[in-house]
């Protein structure tokens, strides 16, 4: 129960502000369409660099839970997810907001988010510290297939096509690899000046996430926003108390279904989501009505994506593996401060990760209150049109890359890797598994020299790296992940080419 | 030449570029010395360039089915926004100073992709009333709150 000794940490007066702001932001961020979650974090870091660690942390961890959360505001109201993760939410919110019910959506939806949240973030208190004690025994052979397993996992699971998600998270490998040798202090891959101190993984996360996006705004054109809000009328909070209470089951099973998700790493809220949703439809005695302005679909779907944020940090925390994009840039915001996360972060920094910790169950209650009561504020923020959200994304981005090392380096290099993502998602390509490659690719290298310097002193590197149960355990979750990917490449494309043969 | 599959061409012309890439990075990790700095770039590289191949002969066949590609009206509205991105940050800001680059930025950024009129005066003074308080938002938190040394240029 070490973690109740931390809340105090919570509640000094800068830490609950930064609390409050993030989360106020995080749902009004969450709520426009175009920002995704990890984008709006990767954007925070920079302003996290005067704070202390805890603090930055905080800030970071209320923008990610508060963002997938915020998502359901313009899910619902705009018929628009403000995330992927809110696609499910979409399909019963916003009928329900047509039919006049906005309130009562909105509510149903914080509400199953906070349930949700709290229990994922409860788990993430139990399990982090039993996995870090068992984490300990882990060697350099084993960290090193952790490692690989992380970027296959993510490179297979979150992308649309399996060899494209393998090149990504190889083409991500590469870049970790630019730079000087940390053993021999030889240069590697230098094309340019700005590589000379490798690439800066804030910056690259920047601009992975910001500047697609921003590309993508640009791409469309002078679109107009047309969209109509539907403005939500004050409803009983008790009443949808009641509801939520009544429907329990849709309750559990988004939470389990979300909690189960984001414990796999790369996996996410948007699958989490959309699984519980299908999950719950399938098994309720009103299936017929969902996709009709149904309570349960909206319940399932939120305790579900926000039952995943606390989970999907656990092999981050115990680890350093990050399992999700967004894990992966909380992890770039826990080395800024030199914090690196692994079985002894509850040993040397316990105060930081425990009072982020208990920010995160803080938070899920904050959400609640502030989110329903912005709701409308955030709708109608949710309406900037694209060309100030690109210009105004574009300038904070270029802003936020500078600030980490006062480098026009870094803005070189995350201008360029955002154009080249552009280009690369266009064809297929996903950032996931590259940001994953880029953060695991120098944990795979060093696991593995100092594997190869002890596998030296004993029976050879075949021997060190593929025996003994754990490693075999390891490589054969490596291997099934890829054939998993590559039997669900083949199954979608048998259905692409009989509808082809249909048509 | 009407039958031109221009998704099957662009796919092919990506996975060339990547395979160029894959094999520039494996040549490199081959040739460059001492063998122990490039010992874990070799082995991904090898695992970069199977890939490659494979991207590539799926996209030369027609197999590759993901990605939609870029079509002739996204690219031209593409054109200008990234053509200023490019001269703000390899140019502008340099000699011009992060302010009034990132003022200039943002005003350009905005007009050319706002679907409000470009005639009336009132929208004009609109996105001029926008594009400061933005600035002065920015200038507030890096400036004043955050404390950050931005590059001086011709003006500030």
């Amino acid at each position: 129960m070490e973690f109740l000794s931390y809340f105090g940490n919570v509640f000094e007066p800068i830490s609950f502000m930064l609390l409050l702001g993030g989360t106020i932001g995080g749902l009004i961020l969450g709520a426009t369409p175009g920002l995704s979650p990890t984008m709006a974090v990767a954007l925070l870091i920079p302003f996290t660099f005067h704070l202390a660690p805890h603090q930055g942390l905080i800030l970071l961890g209320a923008a990610y839970t508060s963002t997938i959360a915020g998502g359901a505001v313009s899910a619902i109201l705009l018929n628009i997810p403000g995330a992927p993760a809110n696609i499910a939410t979409a399909l019963d919110g916003h009928v329900m907001a047509k039919k006049g019910e906005g309130a009562k959506a909105l509510h149903l939806a914080f509400m199953s988010s906070a349930v949700g949240g709290v229990i994922g973030v409860l788990l993430l208190i139990f399990l982090t510290p039993v996995l870090a004690k068992w984490a300990l025994a882990f060697g350099p052979s084993h960290l090193f297939w952790i490692a690989i397993l992380g970027v296959t996992v993510i490179g297979t699971l979150d992308s649309k096509s399996f060899v494209k998600g393998l090149l990504s998270g190889c083409i991500g490998l590469w870049l970790s690899m630019i730079g000087y040798d940390d053993i021999q202090g030889v240069q590697r891959f230098i094309f340019a000046d700005a590589l000379t101190g490798g690439i800066n993984i804030i910056a690259a996360l920047i601009g992975l996430f910001a500047i697609p996006q921003v590309m993508e705004m640009l791409s469309r054109g002078r679109t107009i926003t047309d969209i109509d809000v539907i403005t939500v009328r004050h409803q009983s909070l008790l009443a949808s108390f009641r509801e939520m209470i009544s429907n329990m089951k849709a309750l559990s099973i988004g939470t389990i279904t979300g909690s189960i998700i984001g414990i796999i790493p790369g996996v996410g809220g948007q699958i989490a989501g959309l699984v519980a949703y299908d999950q719950t439809k399938k098994i309720s005695r009103d299936r017929r009505k969902f996709g009709t302005g149904h309570p349960e679909g909206v319940i399932a779907a939120e305790s579900a994506n926000n039952a995943m944020v606390g989970p999907s940090l656990i092999p981050l925390l115990t680890l350093s593996i990050p399992g999700s994009p967004t894990a992966a840039v909380l992890l770039g915001g826990l080395l800024i401060h030199g914090i690196f996360p692994g079985p002894d972060l509850f040993k040397n920094h316990a105060a930081v990760a425990w009072t982020f910790i208990d920010s995160m169950l803080i938070g899920q209650f904050l959400m609640v209150i502030f989110g329903i009561y912005i709701a409308n504020l955030a709708a109608k923020i949710a309406q900037v049109p694209r060309s100030i959200l690109a210009a105004g994304v574009f300038i904070l981005a270029v802003f936020g890359a500078y600030s980490v090392q006062q480098s026009m380096g870094d803005v070189h290099v995350m201008i360029a890797l955002g154009v080249g993502m552009f280009f690369l998602e266009k064809y297929g390509f996903s950032a996931a598994p590259l940001v994953l490659g880029l953060i695991l690719g120098p944990i795979a290298e060093s696991n593995f020299l100092q594997g190869n310097l002890i596998a030296g002193a004993q029976d050879g590197p075949a021997i060190y790296f593929l025996t003994g149960y754990l490693n075999l355990f390891l490589i054969s979750l490596v291997i099934l992940s890829i054939c998993f990917a590559f039997w669900t490449t083949l199954k979608v494309n048998r259905l692409i080419a009989l509808s082809k043969e249909a048509e | 030449m009407a039958n031109v599959d221009y998704k099957k061409v662009q796919q092919t012309l990506a996975a060339a570029i990547v395979l160029i890439v894959a094999g520039i990075v494996a040549w490199l990790s081959y040739t460059r010395e001492p063998a122990e700095a490039f010992l874990f770039p070799r082995y991904i590289s090898i695992a970069f360039l199977v890939l490659s191949i494979w991207n590539f002969v799926r996209a030369a066949t027609g197999m590759a089915l993901v990605g939609r590609g870029m079509d002739l009206g996204s690219a031209i509205w593409l054109a200008p926004g990234l053509a200023i991105m490019t001269i703000y940050i390899f140019w502008m800001a340099k000699y011009l100073g992060f302010y009034v680059a990132s003022t200039l930025t943002f005003i350009i950024l905005f007009s050319i992709y706002d679907p409000s009129s470009h005639t009336s005066p009132r929208t004009w003074l609109a996105r001029a009333a926008i594009t400061i308080g933005f600035m002065a938002i920015m200038y507030g938190l890096f400036a004043l709150v955050l404390k950050v040394q931005l590059p001086r240029g011709l003006f500030i």
